[in-house]
């Protein structure tokens, strides 16, 4: 009798905790339990796939080398690359995280949107392709392509591309490295690059990159496809 | 001959003496109740630079009156400490005088240190005898007249600088001593969770009654068990997971409290969190805060409802409920509903990631609204969630949002 009477105790007590389990969360919402949804604060600037906003004011992640997209990240939690947002969303973060979230946005393959073409003369689209095609000599400025890639598609896994980025965000970019606003492991052959490039020359190459016509095949080159003309720290350490 | 070996033996007593002065630093256990000491103390986190060696000093500590750059504190002779003894390192402790008898200003939290043990504060040193020394020259301060006189400081002292180390209370438990040492000593909670005047004096009475922190703004929270911006809903477990993993039952650490669980607080034992939450629950509410009901806030309130429901309640629940362990509720939270709205306002305008830490590896996160919500939008929706459900916090005003949006985030 009294063990039948524990027993009842045992089942009413389960039964009641089970009832509590489901009473809770009224109206809690589902959560998937992805990397997806974890990143909602990024995808809500960058897009669902990176692949970047309308407007061009946020940048585009998708297929670009993840070994390039963790430096960045890392340079925005490091204070090398200043923009306020983006160093207080990774600053909580760590190296493993930044890593697998870089990996998400590297593996995106979604078409490239497009961007308005900025009007050039025909002597600054002269001066642009030179300068990413060939380089100027005379300046110390060599070729873009000759690390960007022969497409200016990148080359895995820390090099990016330039094919696809809006006018304002590649003058952008060059004009930090001259401001100091973006850092990259040293030796910094960008901050190198850009001290020897006048105002107008960084508008000549940002215009032509800009109008330049996405590549059938916009992945970035395999690695070790480049002999790079100047050490970059942020490449292969 | 001769004369070679007793220059022998000379160079051997010197070798020796100096072995014993760098052994004397190496008393293991000592070492280790300093490593643990210093991370309870959150040293690293002022004296290290964005991407610069552990302790070398070179980040600015933001105040009012300028910015105040830490110095180099690991053991080279030339630039760091190296040169100090446990006495002088004391005395910079306790009192905030540098080994030259400069006066240290209190963007150095000594105003907490000063009641940490003798003994503990050896062991911090005995610690940091054995970082990796690097030579890093201090940076000179940037204040703008009349702060930027050091002498000014012993005037301050005299209004505001309690020395002491803490005296435990024999009435309490051993755990309630251990947290009220914890949190007024090397935690140096009151740093942050007080209001500061006019000179950046915490204000003494009450301590620990939460205030919004100069420069960088974000309301560091009242931790007594006050309702309205403290801890009264939090259990004694709520406590130590925040602490422990940066994300509670009750609410997640964003902001400076980030930086604090991710470098310091992740890291203290169980024991010892349960001590902090023991003293904290024992500090007695203090009437809650004006909740700005003369206001009519009605209009607002019904434009937020809608705002809320299309844009939050996916995540946080229409009753502000949250998702346990993945999204914090808005009910019953501190950051919500403490007095300013400037913690709601600014996590609604950037959103962001809870800390990741042992216990939290892949946090989850926020968007951003500062460009999908105009400031009336935004100042809609921080009502809304400041006076639903269990909250009772004054409206926030357009102006309010207008101010924090340009806030440069820290
Ligand atoms: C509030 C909007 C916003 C949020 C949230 C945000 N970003 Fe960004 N991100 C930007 C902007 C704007 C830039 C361009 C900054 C600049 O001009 O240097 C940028 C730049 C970047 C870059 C550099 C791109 C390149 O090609 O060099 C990376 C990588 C990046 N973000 C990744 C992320 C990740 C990952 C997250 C989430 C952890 C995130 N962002 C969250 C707005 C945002
Ligand atoms: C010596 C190799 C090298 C050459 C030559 C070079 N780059 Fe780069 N570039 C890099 C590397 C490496 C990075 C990534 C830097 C980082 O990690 O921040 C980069 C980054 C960039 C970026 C930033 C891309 C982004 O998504 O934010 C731009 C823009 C750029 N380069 C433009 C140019 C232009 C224009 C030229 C030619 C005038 C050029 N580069 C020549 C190596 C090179
Ligand atoms: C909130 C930031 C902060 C924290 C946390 C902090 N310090 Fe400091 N510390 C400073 C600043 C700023 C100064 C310089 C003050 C000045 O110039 O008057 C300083 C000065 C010092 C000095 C004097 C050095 C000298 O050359 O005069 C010592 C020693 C010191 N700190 C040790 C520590 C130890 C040990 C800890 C951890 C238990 C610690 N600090 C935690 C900000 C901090
Ligand atoms: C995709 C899910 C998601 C959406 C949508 C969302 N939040 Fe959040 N919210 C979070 C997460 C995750 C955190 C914790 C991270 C942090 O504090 O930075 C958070 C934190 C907060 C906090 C701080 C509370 C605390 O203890 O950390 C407030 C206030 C808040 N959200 C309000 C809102 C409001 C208002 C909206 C709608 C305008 C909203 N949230 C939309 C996920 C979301
Ligand atoms: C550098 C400043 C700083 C220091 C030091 C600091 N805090 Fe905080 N703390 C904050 C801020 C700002 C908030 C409000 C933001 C939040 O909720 O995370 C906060 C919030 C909290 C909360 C409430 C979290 C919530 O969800 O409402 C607790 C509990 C807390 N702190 C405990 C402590 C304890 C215990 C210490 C000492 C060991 C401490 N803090 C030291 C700045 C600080």
């Amino acid at each position: 009798m009294s063990r039948l009477l524990c027993c009842a105790a045992m089942l009413l007590a389960l039964l009641s905790t089970g009832m509590a389990a489901h009473a809770a969360p009224t109206d809690a919402p589902k959560v998937p339990d992805t990397l997806k949804q974890r990143i909602a604060s990024c995808t809500a600037c960058h897009g669902e796939s990176g692949e970047g906003s309308d407007n061009a004011f946020f940048p585009r992640l998708a297929g670009k080398p993840q070994g390039y997209l963790v430096r960045q990240l890392q340079d925005f939690r490091n204070g090398l690359r200043h923009y306020a947002i983006m160093e207080y969303t990774v600053r909580p973060l760590d190296d493993d995280y930044l890593r697998e979230i870089a990996g998400y946005f590297a593996a995106q393959d979604v078409p490239y949107r497009t961007h308005p073409v900025p009007s050039m003369t025909a002597a600054q689209k002269a001066r642009g392709e030179q300068l990413v095609t060939q380089g100027d000599k005379a300046r110390g400025v060599p070729a873009c392509t000759a690390c960007h890639g022969s497409n200016l598609t990148g080359v895995q896994p820390d090099i990016p591309g330039l094919i696809g980025l809006p006018y304002d965000y590649l003058s952008a970019q060059l004009g930090s490295w001259r401001t100091d606003t973006r850092r990259a492991a040293a030796p910094d052959c960008m901050a190198t690059i850009v001290s020897h490039l006048s105002d107008a020359d960084i508008s000549a190459a940002a215009a032509y990159l800009a109008s330049h016509p996405i590549p059938d095949d916009p992945r970035p080159q395999a690695a070790g496809s480049v002999t790079m003309p100047l050490r970059c720290g942020s490449v292969g350490s | 001959m001769r004369a070679s070996n007793i220059a022998f033996r000379a160079a051997l007593a010197l070798g020796m003496v100096l072995a014993g002065f760098a052994v004397a630093h190496a008393d293991p256990a000592s070492v280790e109740r300093g490593r643990y000491l210093a991370t309870a103390g959150d040293c690293a986190s002022c004296h290290t630079a964005l991407n610069g060696a552990p302790f070398a000093g070179g980040r600015v500590v933001g105040t009012p009156f300028g910015g105040i750059p830490t110095p180099n504190i690991t053991f080279d002779r030339a630039t760091g400490i190296g040169a100090w003894t446990k006495d002088e390192f004391y005395l910079a402790m306790h009192e905030g005088v540098s080994r030259d008898g400069t006066l240290l200003y209190p963007a150095f939290p000594f105003t907490s240190y000063t009641r940490m043990t003798r003994a503990d504060v050896d062991a911090v040193y005995d610690f940091l005898g054995t970082v990796a020394r690097v030579s890093r020259k201090n940076d000179e301060p940037q204040l703008s007249w009349p702060y930027s006189m050091r002498s000014l400081m012993s005037a301050w002292r005299l209004l505001y600088f309690d020395k002491g180390e803490y005296v435990p209370d024999p009435s309490k438990s051993a755990a309630w001593n251990r947290g009220a040492y914890l949190v007024q000593g090397p935690g140096h909670c009151n740093d942050c969770h007080t209001a500061r005047n006019s000179l950046g004096a915490t204000v003494s009475s009450p301590r620990l009654a939460g205030g919004l922190i100069p420069v960088q703004d974000w309301y560091a929270s009242d931790l007594s068990m006050a309702k309205g911006g403290g801890l009264a809903n939090f259990r004694q477990q709520d406590i130590v997971d925040l602490l422990k993993t940066g994300r509670s039952a009750r609410g997640t650490a964003f902001g400076p409290m980030a930086e604090v669980v991710q470098m310091s607080t992740q890291y203290l034992s169980d024991d010892d969190l349960a001590a902090i939450a023991t003293y904290l629950q024992s500090l007695p509410p203090r009437p809650a805060p004006d909740q700005g009901n003369d206001i009519d806030a009605s209009a607002s309130m019904a434009r937020g409802q809608k705002i809320y429901a299309d844009s939050c309640a996916d995540c946080h629940g229409v009753s502000g409920t949250g998702v346990a362990g993945v999204y914090p509720p808005l009910d019953a939270n501190s950051s919500v509903a403490e007095p300013v709205g400037v913690n709601a306002i600014r996590i609604v305008l950037s959103g962001g990631f809870a800390p990741v830490t042992a216990g939290n590896r892949r946090p989850y996160s926020m968007p951003p609204f500062a460009q999908k919500l105009s400031d009336q939008e935004v100042a809609d929706v921080t009502t809304y969630i400041r006076r639903s459900w269990g909250n009772n916090a004054p409206p926030v005003q357009i102006d309010d949002v207008r101010k924090y949006r340009s806030t440069p985030t820290y």
